[in-house]
Order: C-alpha cells, then sequence, then structure tokens
C-alpha cells in the first residue's frame, strides 16, 4: 500500500519552495554575513531543485544546462563574496552586516 | 522505494536548511549546509541527473563549503553569537510574513497546475536513456552544441573572478613600491 504512493512533481517543487523560504528568511534574519551567504546558497539550491524537477517532468534536457550555468555562477560569486568580506575584515573587527552600515552612503 | 528515497532527502534537506538558519556558531552552520547539499544530490540522482548529482558533491560539498570553513578559520568568528538579539524588533516576523507569502504563492502555483505536474516522476526520454553515459551525452550534446557561447562566457566570467579576487585580497603595499 505504501510503495503505491509515488512522489510526483508537485512534491518535489514544493519541496524546494519551502527551501527558498527558508533561505529567504534566513538572509533577512541572521546578521553574520557568512550566514546570510550560506542563506543565499540555499536559495540558489531551491532553484536549482526546481530546474532539474521541471526538465525531468517536461522531458527537456534544457532545464540540466540551466542548473549547469548557475553552478558555475555560485561558484564565482561566492569567492567574489567571500574576498570582499576578507577585505572588509581585515580592516575592521565587527562581524555583523549591522557594522557595515557605513556602506548605505 | 521512491517514496523511501524522497522522505529521506526531504528530511536531509529541511534539517540541514533549519540548521544553517539556526545554529549560533558558522561552523554548525556549514556542517548542516553540507547535509542540505546531499539531500538535494540524492535528488538530482532520482530525477536522472546523475551528472548534476556528481558536480553538486564536488563543487558544492568539496569546494564552495571548504571555502567558507577556510574563511571562518581565517577571520576566526568560529565564536557563537547570540541569535536571540533583535536591533530592529519588527524585522522577524516582518521576515516570517514575507518568506511565508514567497512560499504560499509558490505552492499555489504548483497545486493549480497539479494536472500537468501530477504525474509520477517517469525520468527523462526513457528511449535515449538506455546507455549508462546517456545523461552525460545529452548534457554535453547541448551544452556544447546550442549554448557554446554561454559556456566560453562563464569561463569569462571564472577569470575575472578569479583576478579581482587576488586584487581584493591582495595586501596593499603601503610605501608605494607597487606602483
Amino acid at each position: 500500500m505504501l510503495s503505491a504512493i509515488q512522489p510526483t512533481s508537485s512534491w518535489y517543487l514544493i519541496l524546494a519552495a519551502v527551501l527558498f523560504g527558508i533561505g529567504a528568511f534566513g538572509v533577512m534574519v541572521r546578521r553574520n554575513p557568512l550566514v546570510m551567504f550560506m542563506c543565499i546558497e540555499l536559495m540558489l539550491n531551491a532553484v536549482n531543485l526546481t530546474f532539474v524537477t521541471l526538465a525531468t517532468a517536461l522531458s527537456n534536457i534544457n532545464g540540466q544546462v540551466v542548473v549547469f550555468f548557475v553552478m558555475v555562477v555560485a561558484a564565482a560569486e561566492v569567492v567574489v563574496g567571500l574576498g570582499i568580506i576578507v577585505a572588509i575584515m581585515r580592516r575592521r573587527n565587527g562581524i555583523t552586516a549591522d557594522d557595515l552600515s557605513a556602506l548605505k552612503g | 522505494m521512491e517514496l523511501f528515497v524522497f522522505v529521506v532527502a526531504a528530511a536531509m534537506v529541511l534539517g540541514g536548511a533549519i540548521g544553517v538558519i539556526t545554529r549560533s556558531n558558522p561552523v554548525h552552520a556549514a556542517l548542516s549546509l553540507v547535509l542540505t547539499l546531499f539531500g538535494i544530490a540524492v535528488m538530482f540522482v532520482s530525477h536522472d541527473a546523475q551528472f548534476l548529482a556528481a558536480v553538486q558533491v564536488i563543487v558544492y560539498a568539496g569546494a564552495i563549503v571548504v571555502l567558507f570553513l577556510f574563511v571562518i578559520m581565517l577571520l576566526g568568528v568560529d565564536r557563537t553569537e547570540d541569535v536571540n538579539i533583535e536591533p530592529i524588533t519588527v524585522q522577524r516576523p516582518l521576515a516570517l510574513i514575507v518568506s511565508a507569502g514567497v512560499v504560499g504563492i509558490v505552492i499555489a502555483a504548483v497545486v493549480s497546475s497539479r494536472e500537468l505536474l501530477g504525474r509520477p516522476v517517469g525520468g527523462l526520454d526513457k528511449t535515449t536513456l538506455s546507455a549508462p553515459d546517456a545523461n552525460i551525452r545529452q548534457l554535453a550534446r547541448e551544452i556544447f552544441g546550442n549554448n557554446v557561447f554561454a559556456f566560453e562566457l562563464t569561463s569569462v566570467l571564472l577569470l575575472v573572478a578569479v583576478v579581482g579576487t587576488v586584487l581584493m585580497a591582495r595586501r596593499v603595499k603601503s610605501n608605494g613600491a607597487g606602483k
């Protein structure tokens, strides 16, 4: 009986939406810039899961191609972002986003 | 069997995500992120995206999280911060409302199109997926065929990111001898 239930694409899409919501909540709530970056990675992974699910549901490989490019851009984004964080932390000891409010112009 | 895999992977994904936003120590948050990334990789495998699952483990869990841990150790911020401090009191309820609203909108869209998505996960075109390397074959044909220009642009992007990061992280010479 239990094996008769098959997870459909909707299940994966809803899970990806919940994961995106958790990531968005973390970006808005956490103060540590490193943890905010991790939450951005959560959101990117939620979108990747959506792309792969729809690629399977629509039998179109282009969804997986997009995920490939998203991964490349995410890697570059993390490298640049962590470089900025290291450059800022070297000059001051504040580790929260509140201490960087001088950047607001 | 698919149900079992989905339940286990979903527990990994959601447990790791909750851990990322609730653990007060950044090192624990990074390790929770690894759990989430492995869960996503399991789901990629169940969607016949074997290449992306391998890349997910190698690039995300292998490179990006290690980079995070390097930076945490380098900056010495691997101490517990108090997550109960709320400088702006309205922020947490507001963030909860906004993120729950986004999730609700997406779930409503998924539910309203469930006759399109309600079929069990069948995989990609089975006639071309008989060979063990069919996924990589399909992906390569698409990337190096129709998307070859975007592929070349990503190599330029990676080069720019590497050069820019080296430039940012370099210590500036104070006596101007570097000019």
